[in-house]
């Protein structure tokens, strides 16, 4: 990953769901190597706002520009982004799961034992998806981050039904993303501990 | 993009060989329907040979039909279908990469089983040869269109009578000009008629390997946001 200088800016960015205005006039600036923590009560458009950022949900109004990525691609396409839903198909072994999104988004066939490491898989790697457990389920989406180089990372609550070792895991993986001059976007309700993140609250207003 | 594209054909067909679920179940239930159906014509041996490949080509296209919910349906509850989209693969590829994968799991299978059905309808041996090639032209037109179907219905609920009522239509002309190309009444491809149909329905399949990926891709979209 060679990231001269990456910087995300959202300006004036709103959001609708079922005709019902989740946000609007978000507006934040993001540079290579920082971390955004989105925070806010249930409902308040978090994920909402990553999967925007994903290109997986409209943007009603606003602009999201990236720059210092591949000008070729679009911003979902040099992102990753670790949602609610897995994933995983019950059928396909761990290595199997990997091995296949690391050929699927990054073209890269061999190699995929290394995310599998990163994330305390390895001594599973012939399991189909089906025999893990929750918390195993989540770390095998989570090596996705690791198996294809993307410099941003948009995660949605990474650390439901990790527990403490796992959750230090990531927490290393993350930091050493930012150290790389990686981005990260991440709504939690866990203080993860990465040290000097920026924070922004949704939907504070709507609470008041 | 060539590697992302055989990666997700290959993780299709391993995920319905493992499953066991679509092509089995078509064929299966293509086996079915032929089978009950001389029980319920009766044995008359000359009228089922008369109603032979009219009758396969409707049982073949309703196994289709019942596999054809799922195609973007299960990547698209668990997930998988948002990643997909993220990678640098265009959804018109992916809509290819999965009818592809229909295809080989359901509609090849289906023609490889329609012979064996065949000789229990007493299919006249020269009509044989034109009705296998005939499903070999039409099939993938069946898995084609229906990628319109499924990808219109991905965020439906049972959404599979939903689409096989969309799809319903765009299979009349496969059935139509597949039954043409086998019927022994119009000489089979011996016959002008017959070859004509034959043509018509290789057009007709030509069409589709078009019409359905740009038609999923867009549905897709519509449903994705």
């Amino acid at each position: 990953m060679t990231i001269s200088e990456l910087s995300l800016s959202v300006r004036d960015l709103a959001c609708e769901r079922g005709g019902r205005l989740v946000f609007d006039g978000l507006s934040f600036s993001l540079k290579g190597g920082e971390a955004l923590v989105l925070t806010g009560p249930n409902g308040a458009g978090k994920s909402s706002l990553l999967r925007q950022l994903a290109g997986l949900l409209d943007v009603a109004q606003g602009v999201v520009a990236f720059e210092g990525g591949d000008p070729e691609l679009s911003l979902g396409e040099q992102a990753h982004y670790v949602g609610h839903l897995d994933a995983l198909k019950p059928s396909m072994t761990v290595m199997e799961t990997v091995s296949f999104w690391r050929t699927y988004l990054g073209s890269i066939p061999e190699g995929a034992d290394t995310a599998l490491e990163a994330l305390g898989l390895a001594h599973l790697a012939d399991l189909p998806a089906a025999y893990l457990s929750a918390g195993q389920r989540r770390r095998l989406s989570l090596a996705r981050l690791i198996a294809v180089p993307r410099p941003i990372w948009l995660l949605d609550e990474p650390t439901v039904a990790l527990d403490a070792a796992s959750v230090g895991r990531l927490v290393g993986l993350m930091t050493s993303h930012l150290a790389q001059g990686g981005m990260i976007v991440a709504a939690t309700h866990l203080d993860l501990g990465l040290g000097e993140t920026r924070g922004l609250r949704l939907g504070a207003e709507a609470m008041a | 993009m060539t590697r992302a594209f055989f990666a997700l054909l290959a993780r299709d067909l391993r995920l319905a060989v493992r499953l066991g679920g679509g092509g089995g179940m078509a064929v299966f239930f293509f086996f079915v329907v032929i089978t009950l159906l001389p029980f319920g014509i009766g044995p008359d041996r000359e009228l089922l040979a008369k109603v032979a490949p009219g009758m396969l080509w409707v049982a073949l296209l309703l196994a289709a039909l019942l596999t054809l919910d799922r195609l973007f349906q299960a990547d698209y509850e668990d997930g998988s279908l948002d990643l997909l989209t993220m990678g640098l693969l265009p959804l018109e590829l992916i809509v290819v990469a999965k009818a592809l994968g229909h295809w080989l799991t359901t509609g090849l299978p289906l023609v490889v089983a329609a012979p064996l059905l065949g000789l229990m309808l007493n299919l006249p041996g020269e009509a044989y040869p034109p009705l296998i090639l005939a499903m070999l032209a039409g099939t993938p037109a069946l898995s084609f269109l229906g990628a319109i179907g499924a990808a219109l219905t991905v965020g439906v609920r049972r959404g599979g009578l939903l689409a096989s009522l969309l799809v319903m239509p765009f299979y009349v002309p496969v059935l139509i000009f597949g039954v043409g190309a086998a019927d022994a009444a119009t000489g089979g491809f011996a016959g002008e008629a017959g070859r004509q149909s034959l043509l018509l329905l290789g057009a007709v399949a030509l069409a589709s390997l078009v019409l359905g990926p740009l038609g999923g891709a867009a549905a897709l979209r519509a449903n994705l946001r």
